[in-house]
């Protein structure tokens, strides 16, 4: 008795139900999208053969597995994170010699019964446990710069395994904690060049390289002009100023062309150019003419022009369940998995997504309602990662189906048909339930 | 710590409204102010089925009808899903190879994608059909399909019903609101053309939603905007099916044209171009072959010469002279001329007449009896030369109203396309060959009055205008469409001009009678007497029109029966000689067996006679032999060259050595040739082929 309500108490029932109505209208939307009118959709909704009731399947591990994790001992997750991170890496590692090849990228491990597991997903967790652990230790003064350092360190080893690996959207949603570490301490300027920095690479691909060159020195004289008293001041600030000049000059003439050209595929560069509305030109692409010798062909946007369509066509109200005919006529392509928020904003329109996107903001502003009033550091930290993780892939997910962003590959939280990503996104937000449920407790 | 960076939970915060703020301006962007998207998706997954209607009937005047429907049988395989069919036997039942059968496979494949369905043999025959739906189960992925295709049961009428055929895109950019697709039939020619929204029905358009690789996946939104296929309506016209058939008979082997107008209503009883084809050889799989060698064909069968051919109308016209000098009050029927064997009223032109008896244009009865060219060409100077109009460009500019009040020199409307109007000269034309304005006068175009100099007319003109001589002076403008099934507003807005009487004279009935009298003593002692129609008294007018290029045409025209006529028609017989040779008899016929119902058994010999009949030119009887012997010639070397290779095996098997002597050496080199030649005896079958046929006469 005692034990049961042990459980139960203290776990965060908002949470919950939010997992729970965010897991049902996931189930809801891959029935959209594998929907027959045959008259056997009920049959087929407990058969285990459409991907609906896999995910039904894939929803009762889970709720099997979230049990399980509630049952836990939150000290387990302190007192192994490092383990589980270094089994992680181990993981993400052993696809290289265990790896089978999905979709272009070998980042599966194949299991039994026909089901796959990727490292990377699960990685997330155990990348997040260990910057937890880190963080909270005694001797850990995070304004040093060595520990930001090892910090970023222990954040982006995996991705640079998932780059190679041919997951480059995998790898971007580990950016994510920095997020973290901002809250945790991190001087606000890297942030800030890391905007900075991104805002310059799309602007280069929005603007003519000349334009931006002369806006951008333009810039920088009526600067130096205003600020011109303060030199006297200080000498160092004009050499400062002048270096931020020359750096983005020459990232945005040199850098960003070499790395569209000669460090990114083809298709990854054509990619991006489409989200930003730009065709880019293949034949200066080094890496793909170096590969084969045919000149390579132009990729097409199709995935983004037809889930544009899909979701555009939805208009105010959408275009009613089931009735939606790009869901029906199989138009966007991987739409069950990375394309699933398309069947939705065609089915219920604007209005339906408003409304979905405002569960998953509620969903996220609660969590970090729960981190900040966690007593051990811990906690918190792996509560911003929780928040972290799922805003990336939120905003990497939607924004790559609306057109804003190029397609990496990342899945919709919760939603997205898949065991790998529905059970890493399960564990990762049980054990915030579980650390939230001791919230009481000082966990090191 | 914590409280150390509590602030920085505001930021992250602000960054996440940020995040979802920028998607959903995006979303608006997207789902509200972007229309396009709505239409992509509809572009992409709606497929629209057009459900063809039939096609309208078109019936003869007692209900037969001229055209129908039937259904034909395409084939029609999906590529994708023929995998596993029986390649052998379905190559052994269409007598084709595997090559073959590949090769439409790849041009389907090419063509349509290889998981949606095409044409892989279209319009097969019933016993085709018959052996190929025995044996579908052995043919997955093909089917049978069937279409509507048009029929003709009487083999006849060919010009007239036109002919339906697929719309191309110069079609399509003519009619561009109408609603054609590529694809779509449509009337090209004839009453099919004219009257093709009548007959085309309304289509109907099945919704369906389909996948992304175009297959089809159900109904769009439960066939709630499906519109229902509405079946083309019936023409019913006044063409009488056996007349027409045994006007086309007459006509065979001729050039030239015949005309029948019921003079009441305007409609056209038959009309016969010839030489014409067979309606069903431009349905039906041999389509393009028959096309091909019709279009090539020098005596042109699609050419309808009832509307487009242009004819002198020689003495046919002298009653119209006649009605013209009445109308205007500057003759009565009883004024006569004296001849004595031509006119010389003009001195320098002299107009010789067949007769010279005096007394025969003592008046006007007379004059039409005997054709007097002096009494028409007389007759032909007072209109033109007429006090009230001052001179003689005046008058011929009335004269020339005249012309074009009895549907002479402008198009009469008929409902068939591409009418021509033939020719009343202009003044303009005179001035220019008389070299200026007034540089002519009555004796310079003195010919017209007998029909001749540049006036031309087709020959259903001249069979409008026996209807308004046998109607005493007014006509309906020919047709043959009488009435539409479910006739609407727009449709009797369409027939509105067929069923309105155009009164063309005022001429009192005793001068129409002197008229009629006239062309009806043609019948009895003139140039008709020997045409006759047992029971019926008729009145006609024989024409032998002066053709600078060959012998003269036989033009005639009549209306029967005298009194209350009710046909009137025209016949030109090009290179037919006289009047009453050529023409007269095939007009004769025609109104015999319209009137009588059939043709007596006195006159069916003088049928087969006038059938057998050849007058084909010269000119274009060689290039059908050439023709016929190229085509004889290819079959000769055929089968020469089958034999010669059975023969040659064997020489084959012993000249080895030396051909590949000359396979070795630049094929085509005239100096090999000839080495050969001088090395070897022994003859290449290429080369004893080549003496078959250079042997050949």
């Amino acid at each position: 008795m005692s034990k049961q309500k042990s459980v139960s108490q203290g776990i965060d029932t908002t949470v919950v139900w939010l997992y729970a109505i965010l897991v049902s209208i996931g189930i809801l939307c891959i029935f959209m999208v594998e929907y027959r009118n045959d008259g056997h959709w009920l049959q087929s909704f407990f058969n285990g053969k459409t991907s609906y009731s896999k995910q039904l399947i894939y929803a009762g591990v889970c709720a099997a597995l979230a049990t399980f994790i509630l049952l836990t001992d939150s000290k387990l997750f302190t007192a192994f994170a490092n383990l589980f991170y270094a089994f992680g890496i181990l993981l993400m590692l052993s696809t290289f010699a265990l790896g089978k090849n999905i979709n272009g990228s070998k980042s599966w491990i194949p299991l039994f019964g026909g089901f796959n597991l990727q490292p990377v997903e699960i990685c997330k967790i155990f990348t997040a446990l260990a910057l937890a652990k880190f963080l909270s230790r005694q001797e850990t003064d995070f304004s040093k710069l060595k520990s930001q350092i090892i910090a970023g360190i222990i954040t982006l080893l995996p991705a640079v395994i998932s780059i190679i690996q041919h997951e480059a959207g995998m790898a971007l949603v580990y950016f994510c904690f920095f997020l973290v570490m901002f809250r945790e301490g991190l001087p606000p300027t890297i942030l800030i060049i890391g905007f900075s920095f991104v805002a310059l690479i799309i602007s280069t691909l929005l603007i003519e390289p000349n334009t931006l060159a002369i806006i951008l020195t333009v810039s920088v004289i009526v600067t130096i002009y205003l600020l011109r008293k303060q030199f006297k001041r200080s000498r160092g600030l004009l050499t400062l100023i002048i270096f931020i000049w020359a750096a983005c000059v020459g990232i945005q003439r040199f850098a960003v062309p070499f790395i569209f050209n000669n460090v990114l595929e083809c298709y990854q560069s054509a990619r991006v150019y489409s989200a930003f509305g730009k065709d880019y030109d293949c034949s200066q692409n080094k890496r793909s003419a170096k590969k084969s010798d045919k000149t390579p062909k132009k990729p097409d946007d199709y995935n983004v022009r037809q889930s544009k369509i899909a979701i555009g066509s939805g208009g105010l109200l959408g275009r009613g369940f089931l009735k939606g005919t790009q869901t029906r006529g199989k138009y966007v392509p991987a739409q069950s998995t990375d394309f699933v928020f398309t069947s939705l904003g065609e089915a219920f329109g604007f209005v339906g997504c408003l409304v979905f996107l405002l569960i998953y903001l509620f969903f996220l502003f609660r969590v970090i309602q729960i981190a900040e009033r966690q007593r051990s550091t811990f906690s918190r930290v792996y509560a911003y990662s929780v928040v972290s993780i799922i805003l990336f892939h939120i905003a990497f997910n939607i924004c790559m189906t609306i057109g804003l962003f190029p397609s990496p590959g990342v899945t919709l939280p919760l939603i997205s048909y898949g065991g790998s990503s529905m059970v890493s996104f399960t564990i990762l937000i049980f054990i915030l339930l579980r650390l939230d449920a001791d919230r009481q407790m000082v966990l090191r | 710590m914590s409280v150390f960076n509590q602030s920085r939970s505001r930021v992250i915060q602000i960054i996440i409204s940020a995040v979802f703020l920028i998607i959903t301006l995006q979303l608006i962007n997207l789902q509200l102010f972007s229309s396009k998207y709505k239409l992509a998706a509809e572009n992409n997954a709606i497929y629209r089925k057009i459900i063809y209607p039939d096609r309208g009937i078109i019936f003869d005047r007692s209900r037969k009808p001229l055209l129908e429907n039937i259904i034909s049988y395409d084939l029609v395989v999906t590529p994708s899903e023929a995998k596993t069919t029986d390649t052998l036997a379905l190559c052994a039942l269409l007598n084709i190879d595997t090559a073959e059968y590949k090769k439409r496979m790849r041009e389907a494949i090419f063509k349509n994608t290889s998981v949606k369905p095409s044409v892989f043999e279209p319009l097969l025959s019933t016993e085709m059909f018959a052996r190929l739906s025995e044996n579908m189960y052995k043919f997955p992925g093909f089917v049978l399909s069937e279409r509507s295709v048009r029929n003709y049961p009487y083999n006849t009428a060919a010009q007239l019903l036109g002919y339906i055929a697929e719309v191309d895109t110069s079609f399509l950019r003519k009619h561009k609101d109408e609603g054609y697709e590529m694809g779509d039939y449509a009337g090209m020619n004839g009453l099919e053309r004219t009257y093709e929204k009548v007959l085309m029905g309304q289509r109907g358009i099945k919704r369906f939603i389909r996948d992304n690789k175009s297959r089809i996946q159900g109904p769009y939104e439960n066939g709630l905007f499906d519109t229902v296929a509405i079946a083309g309506r019936n023409l019913f016209t006044s063409i009488d099916v056996d007349v027409q058939q045994l006007a086309e008979q007459l006509l065979q082997n001729k050039i030239g044209s015949a005309v029948a107008i019921n003079p009441r209503t305007g409609g056209i009883i038959a009309m016969v171009s010839s030489p014409t084809y067979n309606p069903n050889v431009l349905t039906g799989n041999a389509r393009r072959k028959n096309w091909g060698r019709m279009v090539m064909d020098t005596a042109k069968p699609m050419y309808n010469r009832a509307i487009k051919g242009q004819y002198p109308p020689g003495s046919t016209f002298k009653p119209l002279g006649a009605l013209v000098a009445l109308d205007e009050g500057l003759i009565t029927p009883s004024y006569g001329v004296g001849c004595g064997g031509g006119y010389a009223g003009c001195g320098s032109v002299y107009v010789r007449c067949e007769h010279k008896n005096p007394g025969h244009a003592a008046n006007l009865r007379l004059a039409l009896a005997n054709s007097c060219n002096s009494y028409f060409s007389d007759v032909f100077r007072k209109a033109i030369d007429n006090r009230k109009y001052g001179n003689a460009t005046k008058g011929y500019l009335k004269w020339k109203e005249y012309m074009n009040s009895f549907g002479l020199g402008r198009r009469l409307d008929v409902d068939l396309p591409s009418e021509d109007k033939a020719s009343i000269p202009d003044t303009a034309r005179y001035n220019k060959d008389f070299g200026g304005k007034g540089r002519w006068n009555s004796c310079s175009i003195l010919t017209l009055g007998i029909g001749q100099d540049r006036m031309t007319a087709t020959p259903l003109q001249l069979a409008n205008l026996m209807c308004i001589i046998a109607n005493k002076g007014y006509y309906y403008t020919p047709h043959f469409v009488d009435s539409i099934e479910r006739e609407d507003t727009e449709d009797k807005e369409m027939l509105k001009k067929y069923r309105t009487k155009h009164i063309v004279t005022h001429i009192s009935d005793s001068a129409y009678k002197a008229v009629h009298d006239g062309m009806h003593d043609v019948t009895v002692y003139g140039t008709a007497s020997a045409i006759n129609i047992p029971g019926v008294e008729y009145c006609a007018k024989t024409g032998t029109a002066q053709n600078p290029h060959g012998k003269n045409h036989s033009l005639f025209v009549a209306f029967a029966p005298k009194n209350n006529p009710r046909i009137a028609v025209a016949v030109v017989v090009e290179n037919g000689g006289y009047g009453s040779v050529a023409a007269g008899p095939i007009a004769g016929f025609i109104m015999e067996k319209y009137l009588n119902d059939t043709i007596s058994s006195a006159g069916l010999p003088e049928v087969e006679r006038v059938t057998k009949i050849n007058l084909i030119p010269a000119a274009i009887k060689q290039w059908y032999y050439r023709k016929d012997s190229i085509r004889a010639a290819k079959l000769a070397e055929e089968e020469a060259s089958a034999k010669l290779e059975t023969a040659t095996e064997a020489n084959n098997k012993a000249n080895t050595e030396v051909q590949l002597e000359l396979n070795t050496k630049p094929v085509g080199s005239n100096d090999t040739a000839i080495k050969l030649k001088i090395k070897s005896p022994l003859l290449l079958p290429e080369e004893q082929r080549k003496k078959a046929k250079g042997g050949k006469p």
